[in-house]
């Protein structure tokens, strides 16, 4: 029963990609950078190639992190769905099958300046 | 042995009251912090209305606590004469 | 208040069953199914509501003429704080960012209280029931009306406290609270008397209301610890309420059992997600403070909640299946809150502040080892930036939890390096959570929460991602009402007043 109820019940949900305007949410996140308290939202059109988010509105978010100058797109491990995840950075975020509400890890391994040494 | 414990404000109507669960529970702890008194007790922690009266010098309804009553910890048992909390373990 | 006591016709326990079972009867044109067509489709069993009864045996009568008093000494105080600028007696205006949370959260959580119990005083058949929900529906009301009339006087000198309505309907931070009571009212009324009278009352509030309370009389919040008072009055009852009503549901039928432990399982981790906002305005909120949040949750949650669930046991009953995670996040939520209510300021109708070198070394003595560890390095580079002249703005709006709709601030109960990442899919749709606690209670019943309106992503599907015009539409005045405490209108006004206050000049 995906609801206790006193009859059949339908939930209609409500952030579904229809409702964003053509757009689609994406959340980034930077592992083991935690300067930046949540993940990040982004509300950006599917066609958005990805080297675009990286470059345009996700750089300007990370600047405040002492590592950002240091961040190397090309060297970075990613995660998508918390499984690794190659993303083609000419395609666009459709291409790439990233979808409404998917969150993307990256990580750089040896770069954690704010993190306590382990 | 779980804790018991009943807090109640600090003011002039619950000075006597606290000196009256001290007399009748010896085993009870009194912490004063501010503006609340909480008294912790193992196990049971029995409130009587004789020892309040005693100690105020006039007749008492307990149900009067609930005036001055904060938060309490166990299981409630209340009738004229006497308020019991307790854990049963 | 002339309080004598009066020679009784009756006994306490006689004049209950006069003034309670008496007043029921049974129905002869109508089934008792038609009357109250609720109680069943939860699954809860009962055979027999006259043995639900109230230990503190209080009567409507008994009720009016104490509550009565207890607004009696309310009100004194109240005009006595507006007489003597009772707004100035604070140890610092910093401290008001806790009361606003307060008004903007928490009161509004009281009337909702005060609907909820309204409505299952009447869904329940037992006359007992209907009573004490019927005083506790009263009290809620009593409660919201205080807590705003008491903090009406703030608004007459500080900033954050014109909009609460709009904050509480609007405002991101609030839709966790305000989540957290709508997901009650709309369950059967024994879930609602888990959720509000068991977990939340008997089991969290006194980390709510004590310390906070506590915390007031040391800050000079006269106002605060009046209206708090006069309201925990009324928490005793409700938490004794509470107890008695699980104790009920378990002693009428063992098949009630693994409804009722799937219930304090989700309540519990709801109500912690909650009070996540008290651990901040306990260790970073209040400037003087009377214990830590780590400090509260030893004697409020380990040692009370601990001997509930000892004493639960002999029904079967386990501790909730979050209470291991919440022990491991303790030492680290105030920190995490904190840290975000800062980067997010400009969106908040309330200040934050990072915190000074006391009482970060406050901090870190309390939080020995943790705040040094992982919290001290992100302070110490936020006041950098600040001092640099490009002080910390996280435009990157949050990710909220999809169920308790907090921003998704937390780490992995094992790693306070790593983010906490969980996710789902129903019915083809991605749903992102917090933890462990709250994915188990979306995918119980997800026809439920895929209904979340959640306020980060309907800024973008509502208002095309326009930040001023969300502004406006939550009555947040910027550059007044949020921001950093450091140079604001309220720190200015407190400093000038307080000077005006203490000399002639």
């Amino acid at each position: 029963m995906a609801v206790t109820s006193l009859k059949e019940y339908i939930g209609v949900a409500r952030d579904r990609v229809d409702n964003y305007g053509g757009k689609q949410i994406v959340y980034l996140s930077w592992d083991h950078h935690l300067l930046f308290a949540a993940p990040l939202m982004l509300c950006l059109p599917p066609a958005t190639p990805f080297g675009e988010v990286l470059r345009g509105p996700l750089a300007a978010l990370l600047q405040a992190d002492p590592d950002a100058a240091a961040l190397d797109w090309s060297k970075v491990e990613w995660l998508k769905d918390n499984r690794p995840f190659a993303p083609d950075f000419s395609r666009s975020l459709a291409d790439n099958g990233i979808g409404h509400k998917d969150q993307l890890r990256f990580r750089t391994p040896g770069l954690n300046s704010l993190q306590a040494a382990a | 042995m779980s804790t018991v414990f009943i807090a109640l404000q600090a003011n002039e109507e619950t000075r006597p009251i606290i000196d009256a669960i001290e007399i009748d529970n010896p085993q009870a702890v009194v912490n004063r912090q501010p503006a609340m008194v909480k008294i912790d007790a193992p196990g049971r922690l029995v409130v009587r209305r004789e020892t309040i009266e005693e100690q105020l010098g006039r007749a008492y309804d307990l149900q009067e606590l609930q005036i001055n009553l904060i938060t309490l910890s166990g299981n409630v048992d209340e009738d004229e004469d006497t308020l019991t909390l307790s854990w049963n373990e | 208040m002339d309080m004598k006591a009066t020679k009784k016709k009756l006994g306490m326990k006689e004049r209950y069953r006069v003034l309670t079972r008496d007043l029921g009867w049974e129905p002869g044109y109508q089934s008792k199914e038609a009357i109250f067509p609720y109680v069943r489709y939860e699954g809860i069993k009962v055979h027999d509501w006259d043995k639900w009864e109230d230990p503190f045996r209080l009567t409507m009568d008994a009720y009016w003429k104490y509550q009565a008093e207890k607004e009696r000494k309310f009100y004194a105080i109240i005009d006595a704080h507006a007489q003597n600028n009772g707004h100035l007696n604070l140890t610092d205006a910093r401290y008001l960012s806790a009361l606003k949370i307060f008004l903007q959260a928490i009161s509004p959580g009281e009337y909702a209280a005060h609907k909820g119990f309204a409505r299952i005083g009447r869904e329940f058949p037992g006359v007992g029931t209907q009573v004490a929900c019927q005083m506790q529906a009263i009290d809620e009301i009593r409660h919201a009306q205080t807590q705003i009339h008491a903090m009406s006087n703030y608004n007459r000198y500080y900033d954050g406290f014109h909009a609460f309505a709009d904050a509480r309907d609007r405002i991101w931070y609030t839709s966790v609270a305000r989540s957290f009571f709508d997901d009650a009212m709309s369950a059967g009324p024994f879930e609602f008397m888990i959720a509000i009278g068991f977990s939340f009352e008997y089991v969290l509030t006194n980390l709510l209301f004590v310390p906070f309370m506590s915390g007031a009389a040391y800050n000079g919040d006269m106002a605060t610890v009046t209206f708090g008072f006069s309201a925990q009055s009324d928490e005793a009852r409700h938490m004794t309420l509470g107890l008695e009503c699980i104790k009920f549901m378990l002693e009428q039928d063992p098949d009630n059992l693994p409804i009722v432990q799937g219930w304090i399982d989700k309540w519990f981790w709801r109500g912690f997600r909650v009070l996540g906002l008290v651990s901040t305005m306990m260790d970073y909120m209040l400037p003087k403070r009377v214990m830590s949040w780590r400090e509260a949750w030893e004697i409020y949650g380990v040692e009370n909640g601990g001997a509930l669930f000892r004493d639960l046991a002999r029904y079967g009953i386990r501790p909730p299946k979050g209470w291991d995670d919440a022990e491991k996040a303790i030492d680290h939520m105030s920190h995490q809150f904190m840290l975000g209510l800062y980067q997010w300021s400009f969106g908040t109708a309330f200040h934050s502040w990072i915190p000074s070198d006391d009482d970060m070394a406050w901090l870190s003595a309390k939080y020995p080892d943790t705040f040094d560890r992982h919290y001290r390095p992100r302070w110490a580079h936020i006041k950098q930036l600040k001092a640099a002249g490009t002080p910390f703005k996280n435009y990157g709006l949050a990710r909220l939890c999809q169920c308790c709709q907090l921003p998704c601030v937390f780490t992995e109960p094992g790693d306070p390096t790593l983010t906490c990442h969980r996710e789902t899919v129903y019915k083809g749709e991605k749903y992102q959570f917090c933890s462990d606690g709250c994915k188990d209670i979306f995918e119980h019943e997800p026809e439920k929460y895929i209904q979340a309106w959640l306020p980060m992503p309907a800024l973008f599907s509502e208002l095309g991602g326009d930040v001023a015009a969300w502004m406006d539409w939550v009555s947040l005045r910027d550059g007044a009402d949020n921001g950093d405490y450091d140079g604001s209108r309220d720190q200015r006004h407190f400093d000038e007043w307080r000077g005006l206050a203490t000399s002639n000049l």
